[in-house]
């Protein structure tokens, strides 16, 4: 039973991970149809934002509070730089916007090259995050995953409330349900397209700073992760937050339950069959949007 | 008109030029192909020979090879201050072999075929050894290889400077034994080594009545280790024998502490980490925990001192030096002794030089001879235990240097492992 209990927390931690990465995606590629291969990277400048501020600030708890609102800022700027200067001028060539992306991902990969060296490096964790919690004599919680979970649950509280409550989360929505609607009835859609890629951005470099509880940082990272938060999204459902959280955490406990039982390699190929016969199924993904819109 | 013409005959101007660049081409590869059938030809002209240092430098890997690199250089220059290798100064041609195995073949025939080298120094996972052997065998040309590996291997152009494992896994698991461990799990990374490794083990485990109760595989750089630590803490194993390469060496030890299983507990044996890596790791993760290796940097001795002082010099007081650093420093050291009693850099005079025997040299971990049938060289086995300041101690040591056997023809419970 304690062996359940585990693997069922690790599934759902491995979900939170899958969360929080596909959270940022959810709103760019979800709400906004853009296909932003530069994603990863975003992740990765989230990472080294909490590499930098550890060199400078010296304690490991403060740097890495103060490295969430910064990663935000951080990799939200550089998304929103994207969106300005290539994206924006693609909105009707998808498959366009996915190959300059991809341009951008190797640019942003070489320039951390660059500057912070080839070899990954690591960062220290707070002495709080390294530790962990004995729920029973056996069963033991990690309590950086404990923390990754609170994150990825309030990143989409917030996300909903936002979304659900304030003008700019109206906004968003009205431009996502139908653009020449919400373009006739006065809305400035290009500012709020620029908003969205901020948010959606922003969300990845908070992502970052969780990865670096958990593993190495590198200028790699992101291109390792993206295709499972692609999945995440796809399954989901396009635009659809719900289906997001619902799909990542089934993945993360799914992945971690045969793993258990198999190996690592037999997991990770189970668990694609899955979807690709779940989207055989439901090309769609798990939940639509219905609107009015012709396209 | 006129311009329509002109752009024309400017494209037409572009594509003749095109073309004979590519005939070109063509013709210095027919030319080197030509070469590469005869043997390697080394650009001995000048008053410096060049030998090519070849490891990843990014990617994965990069956390354990960019050391072995700088060791390379600094054992190249001490020799060229005190004069070079038969009057010459060696000058090193440096490649990325960018922690991907097809980058490193690609690497080695350009180091090969167009830098002429005389000799390459590098590769770490066996992986890439693998990918870079049939290279040096068709060019006929020579590859100090400086890490320990899961031997059963023996090309005639690849010297072994790394302990094979009767010299490293086969101590290891001996000292586990006269510990009382009975049980063993096996984690390691997706490759050749740690699964060649991991059939060695199950078969010593076999004959010695030890139990092995599980047996995992990560691919390389993976950094998702709680269902593998889950599973390793369920099994009640009294000791991991962990094979892990590169960087997923901190997601599975960061993993292995917030499971709550301690060095008392469980202790893990790994033969991939050595000083570099527990400093990146983070030695409040590791402290406790065991290593198999051939040399620490606290080994004794003058000439350990001296290479951890000129290290230290050349490269910052809070780098450490481990285990592949040293033996990639002494890889060097062995080819100059090699090249000096054949007189000549010749492949095939070097290796002849060193089959007769007698190549020894006062290295770090002790005197060190290259035993001429095997190519690899005799080594004295270390455990060592991982302390709160990141240096490791030693905790056993074999006596002596043991004489390698890749194929472990020496073991009655080797023979059916090929």
């Amino acid at each position: 039973m304690t062996l359940v209990l585990s693997q069922l927390f690790t599934g759902i931690s491995i979900g939170a991970v899958l969360l929080l990465i596909a959270l940022g995606l959810s709103l760019t590629f979800g709400q906004m149809n853009v296909i932003n291969m530069a994603h990863g990277e975003l992740i990765m400048a989230g990472a080294y934002t909490v590499y930098v501020l550890q060199k400078v600030l010296s304690g490991a708890g403060l740097s890495l509070v103060v490295a969430l609102p910064v990663a935000f800022v951080v990799a939200g700027l550089t998304g929103v730089l994207i969106e300005v200067l290539l994206v924006r001028r693609l909105y009707a060539r998808p498959l366009d916007t996915l190959l300059v992306t991809w341009g951008v991902s190797l640019i942003l990969q070489q320039a951390a090259r660059d500057v912070f060296g080839a070899p990954n490096v690591q960062t220290r964790a707070p002495s709080l995050l390294t530790g962990s919690i004995h729920v029973t004599d056996d069963l033991v919680i990690s309590s950086s995953r404990v923390f990754i979970l609170v994150l990825a649950l309030a990143a989409v509280v917030a996300l909903i409330v936002g979304l659900r409550t304030t003008p700019l989360g109206r906004r968003i929505r009205a431009v996502v349900q139908n653009r020449d609607l919400a373009a006739v009835s006065g809305l400035a859609t290009g500012r709020v397209d620029r908003l969205t890629f901020f948010i959606g951005s922003g969300l990845a470099g908070i992502a970052g700073v969780a990865l670096t509880l958990i593993g190495p940082i590198g200028p790699t990272m992101g291109t390792n992760i993206i295709v499972n938060a692609f999945l995440v999204v796809v399954v989901g459902g396009i635009g659809q937050l719900k289906g997001t959280v619902i799909v990542a955490f089934t993945l993360g406990i799914v992945q971690s339950m045969v793993e258990y039982t198999t190996t690592v390699s037999v997991a990770s190929v189970i668990v694609f069959v899955v979807i690709v016969a779940f989207l055989q199924w439901r090309p769609q993904g798990l939940f639509t949007l219905r609107t009015r819109s012709l396209a | 008109m006129f311009r329509i013409r002109g752009r024309r005959s400017a494209a037409v101007v572009a594509a003749v030029a095109a073309f004979a660049a590519l005939t070109a081409c063509g013709a210095k590869t027919n030319d080197s192909t030509a070469a590469s059938g005869a043997g390697a030809t080394i650009d001995t002209a000048g008053s410096s020979v060049k030998v090519g240092l070849l490891n990843s430098l990014s990617g994965t890997m990069a956390i354990s090879e960019v050391t072995v690199r700088d060791s390379l250089k600094l054992a190249i220059d001490e020799i060229n201050t005190a004069g070079g290798v038969l009057g010459k100064q060696i000058e090193p041609v440096s490649e990325d072999g960018a922690s991907d195995w097809p980058t490193f073949a690609e690497k080695a025939q350009k180091l090969i075929s167009q830098d002429r080298v005389a000799a390459v120094f590098g590769c770490w996972t066996s992986a890439s050894r693998k990918a870079v052997k049939p290279v040096f065998e068709k060019n006929k040309s020579l590859l100090f290889y400086p890490v320990q590996y899961e031997g059963l291997e023996q090309s005639p152009y690849i010297f072994y400077t790394g302990a094979t494992t009767n010299q490293q896994i086969v101590p290891g698991l001996d000292y586990l034994k006269a510990q009382g461990k009975t049980s063993l799990y096996l984690v390691g990374s997706d490759y050749v080594f740690p699964r060649t490794a991991n059939k060695i083990i199950k078969a010593y485990a076999e004959a010695n009545g030890m139990k092995v109760l599980g047996e995992d595989y990560a691919p390389l750089g993976s950094t998702e280790f709680s269902t593998i630590v889950n599973k390793v803490k369920a099994s009640g194993a009294s000791a991991v024998f962990n094979t892990l390469n590169g960087d997923s060496n901190v997601a599975f030890f960061k993993e292995y502490k917030s499971a709550g299983l301690t060095a008392d507990k469980m202790p893990v044996v790994s033969v991939s980490i050595a000083e570099e890596e527990v400093k990146s790791i983070g030695t409040q993760y590791l402290a406790g925990q065991l290593t198999a290796w051939n040399y620490y940097q606290t080994t004794p001795g003058a000439a350990n001192e001296k290479f951890v002082k000129a290290y230290k010099a050349k490269y910052g007081a809070d780098k450490p030096t481990s285990d592949p650093m040293e033996a990639a420093y002494t890889s060097v050291y062995l080819w100059k002794a090699m090249v000096e009693k054949a007189g000549s850099f010749d492949v095939e005079k070097v290796k002849a030089a060193s089959a007769v025997g007698g190549i020894t040299y006062d290295a770090p971990e002790g005197k060190v001879t290259v035993d001429g049938p095997t190519q690899h060289i005799f080594k004295t086995a270390r455990i060592g235990k991982i302390g709160d300041d990141g240096l490791i101690k030693e905790v056993w040591n074999s006596g002596e240097p043991i004489k390698p056997d890749p194929y472990l023809k020496g073991y009655s419970w080797a023979t059916g492992l090929s």
